[in-house]
């Protein structure tokens, strides 16, 4: 079962750049690409670096894909899908986004 | 064929393995057992790069010996065993150690021996000669209880051997008895540039010196007596005065050798003896010895030509040089000293930029037959050319040597190059064999270098050598992509000129105007420093977050587990009791971590995100300030305690090292910076490891640039001596923004260094001289650094709206239940995930 979930204003949401929030008791990464007016919400652990900072890696893009990549080691993933570019097996927790009002939700398993 | 024939060589110095390489891969080894006596204690090293060894390189980095060669081309080797006698009846070596080793044919690889002239007094002690690695080792352990040394000779080598001395530490006279320096190869303008030149470097130069008697001095060792009643006292004496063939071995066999020394060799490199050749710098052939290691290269290709039957034949050799003594470039090509019937010279002298420049061509003005460069020297590879392959030269000769607006095209381009032309002297690669490497797939200069050898002798060759390499690719279609990132099109230099020419403020702009995309680490970092270092922003303002990397846009070090470190400013390590003990009371008050780093201050680890601002507004509180020690900007000024506290301190490293530290702090550069102070020459500080270091001498501060400590040590270069404080830091005032402004990302001043063209001496003549006539700009860009400093702390924790950032949820006051501590040794540490796993459980259960 999914459910969204409201999160936070859109407000509190750093233009080009990363936050973290909890939700359901899940750390959930979330980026905001205001010139695409686009929020992207992945999985805050970072399974390379085994610590919780995804977050607070830098984002833009590879190849046209957004990704973020990470500040502890600095492997990619996408956005979209989570894939990791480097590593292919490894996979993201990746979060459907809901704008609306100004508020920003995310579709979770409950 | 019943037996191998026995190969025996004598000296395995840099021709005699030269030699034996060369022979290994020649069809003839096959026939031959090699035998090979060694005097010295270990194999054949690099004696031209051996002043090397100050600054840092050791013994095994000289090798010119590849692992294994010995063992795997079964070559015997009888290392520190010399070779005493040759009998040539019976065919046998005898040496030292009472070996006896029969031969069929003999290779005589002596070299030369350094010439002591025979002053009363020259056998003192610390009387030293510089050839060998041990004479090195015997010049350094002199030099630690020396404070003068003196050189007699003010030659080639005499100039290696003063800028060694002087990179000792010691105050350093050169002795020469002609009447100018490099006699040989200079004439008197370029003798006289090049002692003006080595003088500014604190070296100091004595003409028409005729040394009559060294005797007991009163505050030294020693004390020298000239001819003409004037008297030196010295620590040390180094005799550079010349160097004699090793012939004592051949004569004593009855070879022929020549009235002043010298084994006579014909165009095979045979001696008088068809069965013994000789090769390198024992050789006297036509008359001739070369005293450089090229000729003695050729001698050795001859003579592996030789033996497998080929043809081969040394027709004497071009003993063109190219250097960099003390910094300084010195050129002499050919016919120096007009000694051609009809030759015309043509001389350039700019006082200022201390630049001289000689041409000698022929009657007719058609060819080149000599040339004379100090203090500028990038027009070697050119002139060399014109000289060696007889290319007509332009109507206008003197244009080769007048300086020329940068869009005239002056010179051989490496097209208008012969294929045939030699472009590496050293190994004697012609640029047919460039070509063709490249053809195969070499299209890098390391790659090139590995693949022909060329560039990598003397080194003097290798701009030339780039030149080639550059015009063929770009023949062939082959482009090497120098762009930042798929975003950019460009280098980090053109992004900075973009930046500055443009007048732009954020990425944004950047971004629109000249790339594409979104974006990424790459690009954005980058561009996050270049616009820091110009207009010197809040790095947090809104439209600069997204650009910092994790460890800038909290202002913190990011650790392994997520938590972070902080290290508050200690400028120049000095720190009262006071702010030691508020540093510790935060410390216990947080529970943080807390170790001295190897940066002369203190580090607190362990902090969580929303603790930050916290421990900061204490730490503000009792006065500290940000320590930058997550940007790529200047980190510490390290200082020793200098001569306020240290018996032989001579100035006040710890003040200079707290001003230097203010005046750069918040610098953001293409890597970070780091600087040190030493009191005197002992180095506590260690600066010649560091980006800037300065050291105190009696005459004012010593300026090194560009030394690095972590993956890859470099020493740091010498820069200018005695310097007083003003002219220093309007010294590293240009340095540093020059770096910022042509540095690649994440480059250490170091590597930045190493790629310079042109190096240390470009670095000088951009900095010293005002040659880009940019100086004043730099330091006018500087002072917009200073001026606009801010700590961003203290910054961002007036700001309410920074500070939103610094909890671990958006959304709630929880922490991050991922970090957890254990304690060790009475402090915490990040629990490993077997202790994390036991944690969660028990917290749960
Ligand atoms: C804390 C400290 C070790 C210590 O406990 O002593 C340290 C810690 C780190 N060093 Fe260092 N270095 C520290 C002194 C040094 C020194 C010694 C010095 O500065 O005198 C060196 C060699 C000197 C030099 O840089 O030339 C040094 C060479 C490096 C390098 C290699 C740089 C290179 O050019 O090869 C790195 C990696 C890099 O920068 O890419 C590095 C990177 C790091 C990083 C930032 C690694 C990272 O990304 O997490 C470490 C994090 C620090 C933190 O979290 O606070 N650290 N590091 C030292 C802090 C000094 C200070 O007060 O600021
Ligand atoms: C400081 C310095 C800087 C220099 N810079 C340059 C430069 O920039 N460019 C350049 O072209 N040249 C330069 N040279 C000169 C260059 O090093 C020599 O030309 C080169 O080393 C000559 O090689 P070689 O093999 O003939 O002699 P060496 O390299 O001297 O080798 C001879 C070897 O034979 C050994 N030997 C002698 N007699 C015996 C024996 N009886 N038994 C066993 N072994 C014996 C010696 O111990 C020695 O190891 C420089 C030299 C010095 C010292
Ligand atoms: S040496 Fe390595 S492990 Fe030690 S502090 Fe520096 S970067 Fe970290
Ligand atoms: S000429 Fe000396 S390395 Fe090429």
């Amino acid at each position: 079962m999914s459910d969204w979930i409201d999160i936070c204003a859109l407000d509190d949401l750093q233009p080009d750049s990363g936050v973290c929030a909890l939700a359901h008791g899940k750390q959930v990464a979330l980026f905001f690409m205001p010139k695409e007016d686009r929020v992207y919400a992945v999985g805050n652990y970072d399974p390379f670096g085994q610590a919780n900072v995804l977050s607070r890696g830098m984002i833009g893009d590879i190849d046209g894909q957004p990704m973020v990549a990470s500040p502890l080691y600095k492997q990619h993933f996408n956005l979209q899908t989570g894939v990791c570019f480097e590593d292919d097996s490894v996979r993201i927790e990746t979060y459907e986004v809901r704008l609306d009002n100004g508020r920003v939700a995310i579709k979770i398993a409950g | 064929m019943s037996h191998k024939q026995i190969l025996a060589v004598i000296g395995n110095g840099m021709v005699g393995q030269n030699f034996l390489a060369g022979l290994v891969k020649s069809g003839a080894a096959e026939r031959f057992e090699i035998v090979t006596f060694c005097e010295e204690p270990r194999p054949a090293y690099d004696r031209v790069h051996l002043s090397d060894y100050f600054s840092g390189k050791n013994a095994e980095d000289l090798s010119l010996v590849e692992a294994g060669f010995f063992q795997d081309n079964g070559i015997t080797l009888y290392l520190g065993d010399k070779a005493v006698a040759i009998d040539r009846i019976n065919k046998q070596v005898t040496s030292a150690q009472g070996r006896v080793v029969a031969y069929d044919k003999l290779v005589l690889a002596t070299g030369s021996y350094p010439f002591v002239p025979p002053v009363p007094g020259h056998d003192r002690a610390q009387c030293l000669v510089y050839r060998t690695i041990e004479d090195l080792e015997a010049m350094t352990a002199a030099a630690r209880q020396a404070k003068i040394g003196v050189v007699v000779g003010g030659g080639l080598l005499g100039l290696e051997a003063a800028k060694a001395l002087t990179d000792l530490g010691l105050e350093t006279h050169v002795i020469e008895f002609a009447p100018r320096l490099m006699a040989v190869q200079l004439d008197d303008g370029g003798g006289a540039m090049l002692r003006h030149k080595i003088e500014a470097l604190g070296v100091n130069v004595h003409l028409n010196k005729n040394t009559t008697l060294i005797d007991d001095g009163e505050h030294c060792l020693h004390k020298m007596n000239f001819a003409d009643g004037e008297k030196l006292e010295t620590d040390i004496i180094l005799f550079s005065a010349g160097i004699r063939p090793r012939d004592d071995l051949a004569k004593a066999s009855g070879l022929a050798v020549g009235p002043r020394g010298g084994i006579v060799i014909d165009n095979q490199c045979r001696t008088s003896d068809a069965d013994i050749y000789a090769i390198g710098e024992c050789a006297l052939w036509n008359n001739q010895i070369f005293g450089l290691v090229a000729p003695g290269y050729a001698m050795a290709r001859t003579v592996v030509a030789e033996l497998e039957g080929a043809a081969g034949s040394f027709t004497g050799a071009d003993m063109s040089t190219k250097l960099k003594l003390m910094g300084v470039d010195v050129a002499s090509i050919g016919d120096t000293h007009a000694k051609t019937p009809g030759a015309l010279v043509y001389t350039y002298q700019n006082g200022a930029s201390e630049i001289y420049k000689r041409l000698v061509v022929s009657a007719d003005k058609k060819r080149l037959l000599g040339a004379v460069l100090v203090g500028e020297a990038s027009g070697y590879g050119t002139l060399l050319q014109y000289c060696l392959n007889g290319i007509e030269l332009p109507e206008n000769p003197d244009a080769l040597i007048l300086p020329h607006r940068s869009d005239e095209s002056v010179g051989l381009g490496a097209d208008a190059l012969p294929l045939s032309a030699q472009i590496c002297s050293c190994h004697d690669v012609s640029k047919a064999s460039i070509c063709s490497a490249i053809e195969a797939g070499c299209n890098s200069l390391p790659a090139l270098k590995t693949g022909t050898k060329a560039g990598t002798g003397c080194g003097g060759c290798v701009p030339l050598l780039k030149a080639v390499m550059d015009s063929e690719l770009a023949k062939l279609g082959i482009e090497v992509s120098t762009d930042i990132c798929e975003h950019f099109p460009h280098t980090r230099q053109d992004l900075y000129n973009l930046v500055m020419i443009g007048e732009i403020r954020t990425f944004d702009a950047l971004l629109e105007r000249h790339g594409r995309g979104r974006g990424c680490e790459v690009c954005k970092q980058a561009a996050g420093s270049i616009l820091a270092s110009y207009w010197n922003e809040y790095i947090l303002k809104q439209e600069h977050i997204g650009l910092q990397d994790t460890n800038d846009t909290f202002l913190a070090n990011m650790q392994k587990d997520g938590t972070y470190s902080i290290v508050p400013r200690v400028t120049g390590g000095e720190i009262k009791p006071d702010m030691l003990i508020a540093l510790g009371r935060v410390a216990k008050k947080y529970g943080l971590y807390t170790k001295i780093t190897g940066g002369q201050r203190v580090d607190l680890f362990g902090a969580r995100v929303n603790q930050l601002p916290l421990i900061w507004q204490e730490l503000i509180d009792a006065g500290f300030e940000s320590g930058h020690a997550y940007g790529k900007s200047l980190r510490t000024v390290k200082s020793c305690v200098g001569n306020t506290w240290c018996r032989y301190g001579v100035d006040d490293s710890v003040g200079l090292a707290v001003e230097l530290e203010n005046r750069y702090k918040g610098l953001r550069a293409p890597h970070k910076i780091k600087f040190a102070v030493s009191g005197c020459t002992r180095e506590c500080a260690e600066a010649q490891g560091k980006d800037i270091g300065v050291i105190a001498t009696e005459g004012g501060w010593n300026l090194y640039v560009c030394g690095n400590g972590g993956m890859k040590p470099r020493h740091a270069d010498l820069f200018a001596t005695r310097l007083d404080k003003e002219t220093l830091i309007k010294y590293i005032d240009r340095i540093l923004i020059f770096y910022v402004r042509t540095a690649d990302r994440m480059q250490r001043t170091a590597v930045w260094m190493e790629n310079m063209e042109g190096g240390l001496d470009y670095l000088k003549a951009v900095v010293i001289e005002d040659r880009l006539g940019i100086g004043a700009q730099l330091e006018q860009h500087m002072q917009h650094i200073i001026d606009t400093y801010q700590c961003e702390w203290k910054t961002t924790i007036a700001d309410e709206n920074k500070l939103k950032r610094f909890r671990h949820f958006i959304n709630s006051d929880d922490t991050d239940d991922n970090v957890v501590f254990v304690q060790e040794r009475g402090q915490i540490r990040p629990a490993n995930e077997q202790e994390r796993k036991h944690f969660k459980l028990t917290e749960v259960a």
